[in-house]
């Protein structure tokens, strides 16, 4: 190992070597089936099923991913992904004003049995969606909201973490300025839009994120309430792609619809990739 | 501008009595510092002034109408907060102007008005900067250009000047009185600090345990404390405090006998002010100096006396003493303070 480390992170010669080594490395061992799945995407059928598997990309990339994002298996792709796209944000945008307000009412205001309904909200986090799924497919059903978009993001919307996050926040925010905000006339809900919510604004980009990956990569739910094939989300979508049986797969249209399938995710977090950091490591007081 | 009435305010929370009484007539433009120790209760007192505590039992009057149950915006009061309370995501002219834009102001008349602040207060180049980029020493300045461009009729200031260096601290409190003065706006200011206390104040009421223990103006309140409390936390260092008999010859401390200016009677407690003890020969205090700290101008001078009470006595230059010197001082009749033993209200 280094022999010449000067500090806790900072290394020279050989341990600098070490650790790079270490991370390409790892790299390789994640982004090679990625890369795999990439090749797949770009050549025929035939030549998939021939060993020795190809490991270079061939020729049938426009092809492929044309007939993923317009035709697909069951589906267009395209479709696949709008669909994604809506409950994902739905859900992520959902559970943040949501968690936003229940957390600005939990710190914010005295009312009876304040406590009681925060301890309540954060059972619920020991109830994930698989443990209630049953009536909650009953109530969706109730609704008449199988196959729709409210079905797909509304049981998934409230969240006790992302309120727990946020009520931790708001415990941080000096009382004072609350009591200035009153003093300068604001009413509660000015308060909380002036003033708290763009103080939040990093905390909510990195819940965003985490929870955007939350809801795309839903697969149970959707899984269960959407039996119309235009109302097919990618995640689940993908699977239902696979052969059952003796069909036979058209294994580069699949691997071209997962390429696909990890793009937004990617986008999000690159993209608010400088908020996310910063909503994790400091908070702006 | 107005005037402020305090009337037999109370607060509770709980069955936990914090604030047991306190009434306070304060002028127009008077500057008035609420002073004691930590836990008083002074900040609730003034908290409850703002509107940020309710009144539980007597009647607040700002400007001759009651306003207990006003809330804070309807006061017309603007509150300094310890640690300023800036809106950290906004820039200090928008800091200075929310008030102005809840209230519904044109924006031109907002940043006007926040322009004229910022003149007054020499935050003109700072308008466009956000809190964390300013010193302790500006941030409290942006906290009172946002009271100023309320023009309130009261200006309420909850420590405002503690987290500051001490510099800073004595330049600020010279600015914020001449702030004051200039916008003849009634003050009230809550400090633990009783420097603060005596150089700012038009009258100051120090607090005790929920109460006003003397309401009077500093000087007042250094020359004839109204009970030992407040002998004893205004002044620096602090007035030594004896036991005492009062007889027909004079105050007997031990062996030692002093004058007795009020004719009291029976034991009492005695209070002299280390500044007023004198040197003197034949003087009645045998002060056995134990440790002497020189701070230039006079030198503090710790010990016991005859009958083993500490004692400290400050005297003008520099004294050096050598080892356990016993020193002789005297005090003149009018500088002494009785206090009742069981009460500790004044006597005479």
């Amino acid at each position: 190992m280094a022999r010449q480390v000067t500090g806790m992170v900072e290394r020279h010669g050989m341990g600098l070597w070490l650790t790079h080594l270490v991370m390409i490395a790892g790299v390789l061992v994640i982004f090679f089936p990625i890369w795999l799945a990439f090749v797949a995407s770009t050549v025929t059928q035939p030549e998939i099923v021939r060993p020795p598997m190809p490991v270079w990309p061939g020729d049938r990339f426009v092809e492929n991913y044309t007939a993923a994002l317009f035709s697909g298996v069951n589906v267009p792709v395209l479709v696949m992904l709008g669909n994604s796209l809506i409950m994902a944000v739905g859900i992520a945008v959902g559970k943040i004003i949501i968690s936003l307000l229940s957390a600005f009412a939990i710190v914010y205001f005295r009312f009876p049995a304040r406590n009681l309904f925060f301890w309540l909200i954060f059972l619920t986090l020991m109830l994930p969606v698989e443990v209630r799924i049953v009536p909650t497919y009953e109530v969706i059903a109730g609704f008449r909201m199988l196959n729709s978009y409210s079905g797909l993001i509304f049981p998934l919307i409230a969240s006790a973490t992302a309120t727990f996050l946020f009520r931790q926040f708001f415990l941080t925010v000096p009382d004072e300025l609350a009591e200035a905000a009153r003093v300068d006339g604001a009413g509660p809900m000015r308060f909380f839009w002036d003033i708290l919510l763009p103080m939040s604004r990093t905390n909510i980009a990195a819940l965003f994120v985490i929870l955007f990956i939350y809801g795309w990569n839903q697969y149970l739910w959707p899984l269960l309430i959407t039996t119309d094939p235009s109302m097919n989300t990618i995640v689940m979508g993908l699977k239902q792609m696979f052969p059952s049986g003796d069909d036979v797969a058209d294994w580069p249209v699949i691997m071209a619809t997962s390429i696909l399938a990890m793009i937004p995710p990617v986008v999000v977090v690159i993209s608010m990739q400088k908020l996310f950091i910063r909503g994790l490591v400091d908070s702006e007081k | 501008m107005a005037t402020v009435t305090l009337d037999n305010i109370r607060k509770s929370f709980g069955t936990d009595e914090v604030i047991k009484g306190v009434s306070l007539d304060v002028a127009d433009g008077e500057f008035i510092v609420i002073v004691g120790p930590s836990g008083c209760g002074k900040s609730t007192l003034l908290r409850m002034v703002a509107g940020l505590e309710t009144i539980t039992a007597g009647e607040l009057r700002i400007g001759g109408t009651r306003a207990n149950e006003r809330e804070p915006m309807d006061r017309d009061i603007a509150m300094v907060f310890q640690n300023y309370a800036l809106y950290p995501h906004m820039s200090v002219a928008q800091n200075m102007g929310y008030g102005l834009r809840i209230k519904g102001l044109p924006k031109a008349e907002v940043a006007a008005k926040v322009r004229a602040a910022a003149e007054l207060l020499q935050l003109s180049e700072l308008l466009e900067r956000k809190p964390r980029q300013l010193s302790g020493g500006q941030r409290q300045r942006v906290a009172m250009g946002r009271a100023i461009v309320r023009e309130p009729k009261v200006f309420l200031f909850d420590e405002p000047l503690s987290n500051l260096d001490a510099k800073l601290r004595v330049q600020m409190r010279l600015e914020i009185r001449e702030l004051q003065a200039k916008l003849g706006i009634t003050a009230l200011y809550v400090t633990h600090d009783q420097v603060e206390a005596m150089t700012m104040a038009d009258r100051m009421i120090v607090m005790n345990e929920g109460r006003a223990e003397q309401i009077g103006t500093p000087l007042d309140v250094y020359e004839r404390p109204a009970s030992l409390f407040a002998a004893q936390f205004i002044g620096s260092p602090s007035m030594n405090v004896i036991e005492a008999e009062g007889r027909e010859d004079g105050m007997h401390v031990g062996d030692m006998l002093l004058p007795n200016p009020t004719g009291a009677r029976g034991p009492v407690m005695l209070g002299l002010r280390p500044e007023h003890l004198v040197p003197a020969p034949d003087g009645p205090l045998a002060l056995r100096v134990l440790l002497a700290e020189p701070l230039g101008a006079n030198t503090l001078l710790h010990g016991m006396l005859a009958g083993g009470q500490n004692f400290t006595a400050s005297l003008p230059g520099v004294h050096t003493t050598g080892g356990a010197e016993v020193l002789h001082l005297g005090i003149a009749p009018e500088k002494m303070h009785v206090f009742d033993k069981q009460t500790g209200r004044r006597l005479g």
